[in-house]
């Protein structure tokens, strides 16, 4: 029950993306169910798997905590009250959405969208691209998509595996390879 | 008709998508939702996005006025369980493997290497929508001042988009 209150406290207040500064405040300083190094290893957990980073981090958290029920607890809390708003927004838009000034007022909004997921692409980018390799990576995956028309699912797999192997484990100093 | 399978079916699917982020999967959505089933247009698919930026929580519960919009109240949460269950379980299991994993060589290899593929989805997506949201100079000044804003300055993005409504209403309104 606890769980799912603090992920309703968190999905509540997170507005503008950038949940995992909200998660952090919220697990680690102010409940302490967590230390800084557990919670750096289950985002890097959520980040490497497919879905969105805040709903992963709901269920590893409270499964961490509680097992299954503390990760249905934990997800449930973090989708209610931005998918009440959506629910609210979109019965709102069906009837009101093409009014002159929502509809301005809308093209405001979508132009900001674009500025919003272009600055969290450079943001990312900065953090994680590091060789031109990547940035070819990067490229074909934008060209796949976006002119040659593949599924998200053809590029993904197919650029997906090239990367994957590119960056496969190497007979090092180190690390030892599977091959 | 009742559009509550195909909902299902399609949200589960696009779950799959969400390398890196939600925005991975927008360029399907936007093929399944607008030109497969009709359930909304692109610019209503564009407004519902970027109004999404705004909600609190998880940036893709948008899909919840999808869902009510083909399916009622009833579409509206199946979509919810069919777009976090199957990635939720994925989370779930291999949340708990992980630690036998750190030894698996192949581990960094796929984190490594799906870094650069989901940066990449993530501007295919933005792109898909910009072809919806960014026609002329001032949608594209707004954009261009969102990003340089947010790259120099900590603030809060759903107060950008905020200030993004009150200039389109100023500027494209009813005079």
């Amino acid at each position: 029950m606890q769980i799912f209150l603090e992920f309703l406290l968190i999905g509540a207040t997170s507005f503008g993306g950038g949940v995992v500064a909200y998660l952090r405040n919220g697990l680690v300083a102010k409940r302490a169910w967590l230390d800084d190094k557990a919670f750096v290893e289950l985002l890097s957990i959520s980040q490497s798997l497919p879905g969105l980073n805040s709903t992963n981090m709901a269920i590893l958290v409270g499964d961490r905590l509680r097992g299954l029920s503390g990760a249905l607890a934990g997800i449930a809390g973090m989708c209610l009250p931005g998918g009440l708003f959506m629910f609210v927004v979109g019965i709102f838009y069906h009837e009101h959405g093409d009014h002159p000034l929502a509809t301005a007022a809308l093209k405001g909004v979508a132009a900001a969208a674009v500025g919003l997921i272009l600055a969290t692409a450079v943001q990312l980018g900065k953090r994680s691209l590091e060789r031109s390799s990547d940035l070819v990576f990067v490229a074909l995956t934008i060209v796949g998509v976006n002119r040659l028309h593949q599924s998200v699912l053809t590029v993904l797999v197919v650029v997906g595996l090239i990367a994957i192997l590119w960056y496969r484990p190497r007979k090092g100093p180190e690390g030892s390879a599977p091959r | 008709m009742n559009q509550i399978p195909a909902l299902i079916r399609v949200f589960a699917y696009l779950s799959l998508l969400t390398v890196g982020g939600g925005m991975a999967a927008f360029p399907e959505m936007k093929i399944l939702t607008v030109d497969v089933h009709h359930w909304l247009t692109f610019p209503q698919l564009v407004h519902l996005y970027s109004v999404g930026q705004m909600a609190p929580g998880p940036n893709m519960m948008m899909i919840v006025s999808v869902g009510e919009w083909a399916g009622g109240s009833l579409g509206a949460i199946l979509v919810v369980i069919a777009f976090f269950g199957p990635t939720s379980l994925l989370t779930l299991v291999v949340g708990r493997l992980w630690n036998r994993l750190t030894e698996w060589p192949w581990r960094s290899s796929i984190q490594r290497g799906l870094a650069p593929v989901s940066i990449g989805l993530l501007l295919a997506g933005c792109f898909t929508l910009a072809k919806g949201a960014v026609f002329g100079l001032e949608t594209a000044t707004i954009a261009v001042a969102v990003l340089l804003l947010l790259l120099h300055y900590k603030i809060n993005p759903a107060l950008l988009v905020l200030a993004g409504a009150l200039i389109g209403a100023l500027s494209f309104g009813p005079k």
